[in-house]
């Protein structure tokens, strides 16, 4: 039950109605979201680490698009494990509804992914760095609807009033740049200088800081602008069913992560950065989770 | 043509009967529901009142779930019905979602969304829907909003001042209205839902479609 505000003078109590559906999409849709933000997060990082250290960034072209293919995989495995019909996915590609972003997000992520395969095709097969820069860039160019579409597909889903636009779009684009570059240095850190770490490390911190606002945001000022808000976000406060994952959640992918970071900083140590990246991705998966569900469980009726 | 629905909750005495004849006409399966009757007792005894809220899809003119379906599964007919192809849906559940009213279950024998349609192939049959027959009190007005002569019409401009819709604040532009509605009825953060509301036993959520 929602901890939501009820007139003593009215003192209106639910007395008989049906069994109200339960959580509609589960921990896969969250799984969905933490795959894509490594999948297209890293190829962000790649074509940053390409631009800036050109000579120790070139050895990556092939595993970081491995990495992406690979994650990218996950996303569209567990998306199709949430349909209650997978098999007739084929019906978005012959029967597409345009005004849909899951229409036009799985357009786009099969574009991606054999875009992706392209740079494999250059990297491995045709070993062509300059043909790989070139389509990197049509690359990075689509990884940014591909990261915000699943915003947008939040925001259309009305009765959510939690997932607004723009704020959606900026925790996804912010997610994508923190697993991304936790993922750059947990990998492939050791074959990066430590100038090229710390350049992961402030993208990390940076997008930390931007998530962990936005979220703090969202938890004073969203109760004043909506009474579903209000009534969603007492979830995740005082003793609300979410309120442990949810501080876990903000304390593991983002202020441990940054804590730590400002630690290496002295002692330059890559095993403290290690650490903050294994605790972004770790608490990015605490923070969606918690953002996905809990406006689940405010009844629609 | 333009169908809408309006039930005036003066004269609504929470009978079921409109929900049980859904169930039937549309053999809609155990735990899911497209019209269902809710009670909301208001006050403290002695002076109280019990409320009842049939509840179903609004057929909105902006549907949010018809915007998010990603194969037009969920789409409008031309007498402003949203109707929904189960052949086509994928069991997404973004209509599910996005329903600011809670009107689309997850079919546990199909695994695909469905909800009211109106009973769309009854009004392709010039037949009222099953629901509105059963009603022993004529609560529910079904008819076209476009023609002043309809019943629904002529109910709506009687009344002008005291029709409502659910959550205005959506845009969704519903073509379901209330008679003689408050807050407690059409509004679900207006009232508490304690465990144990169900007359019957204390299941108060169920999983959507039987699974995950």
């Amino acid at each position: 039950m929602a901890a939501h505000e009820i007139l003593a003078a009215t003192n209106a109590i639910v007395t008989l109605d049906v069994a109200l559906p339960g959580t509609v999409w589960p921990w896969l849709v969250t799984v969905n979201m933490w795959a894509k933000s490594i999948g297209t997060g890293v190829i962000f990082m790649l074509f940053l680490l390409l631009k800036k250290y050109p000579d120790q960034a070139g050895k990556l072209r092939f595993p970081t698009t491995i990495v992406s293919i690979i994650f990218i995989h996950i996303f569209l495995l567990f998306t199709l494990a949430d349909l209650h019909q997978p098999f007739r996915m084929w019906h978005i590609f012959f029967y597409p509804h345009l005004t849909s972003a899951i229409t036009v997000g799985a357009w786009m992520a099969t574009v991606f992914v054999g875009l992706l395969f392209l740079l494999a095709f250059l990297s491995f097969i045709k070993k062509d760095d300059a043909a790989f820069d070139k389509v990197l860039v049509w690359v990075v160019a689509l990884a940014v609807p591909v990261t915000l579409y699943t915003a947008a597909l939040m925001s259309q889903c009305t009765a959510r009033e939690l997932w607004q636009m723009p704020t959606e779009s900026a925790q996804m684009i912010f997610a994508a740049l923190l697993s991304g570059s936790a993922f750059m240095i947990l990998v492939f850190g050791g074959k990066l200088s430590w100038e090229a770490n710390r350049s992961m490390s402030n993208i990390l911190a940076l997008s930390a800081f931007m998530s962990f606002i936005l979220y703090m945001s969202e938890y004073v000022f969203g109760p004043m602008k909506a009474e579903e808000v209000a009534a969603v976000l007492e979830y995740i406060k005082g003793d609300g069913p979410y309120t442990v994952m949810f501080w876990l959640g903000q304390w593991i992918a983002y202020l441990l992560p940054i804590l730590l970071i400002v630690l290496s900083r002295s002692s330059k140590s890559a095993s403290i950065l290690k650490l903050a990246a294994i605790l972004a991705l770790v608490g990015l998966f605490l923070v969606k989770h918690v953002w996905l569900m809990i406006p689940q469980l405010l009844p629609m009726s | 043509m333009q169908l809408g629905f309006l039930v005036d909750l003066h004269l609504c005495m929470g009978c079921k009967g409109c929900e049980i004849a859904c169930k039937v006409e549309n053999e809609v399966p155990l735990s899911t529901w497209r019209l269902r009757v809710k009670y909301v007792d208001v006050g403290t005894f002695p002076e109280t009142k019990r409320t009842f809220t049939p509840l179903r899809c609004n057929h909105c003119e902006n549907a949010p779930c018809e915007r998010i379906c990603p194969v037009s599964a969920l789409h409008y007919l031309d007498n402003g019905i949203v109707n929904i192809d189960k052949e086509r849906c994928i069991g997404c559940a973004g209509c599910v979602m996005a329903c600011p009213y809670g009107a689309i279950y997850i079919d546990p024998q199909t695994q695909t969304a469905d909800k009211c349609t109106y009973c769309a192939h009854r009004i392709a049959s010039s037949m009222m829907p099953a629901c509105v027959v059963a009603c022993p009190v004529q609560a529910n007005i079904f008819g076209d909003l476009d023609d002043p002569k309809s019943n629904i019409s002529k109910y709506i401009m009687k009344n002008q001042g005291g029709v409502q819709v659910r959550k205005p604040e959506k845009g969704t532009n519903p073509h379901h209205f209330y008679v003689g509605g408050g807050n407690v009825n059409l509004n679900p953060l207006a009232s508490q839902r304690v465990d144990g509301h169900q007359l019957f036993n204390k299941i108060t959520t169920l999983p959507v479609g039987g699974h995950h």
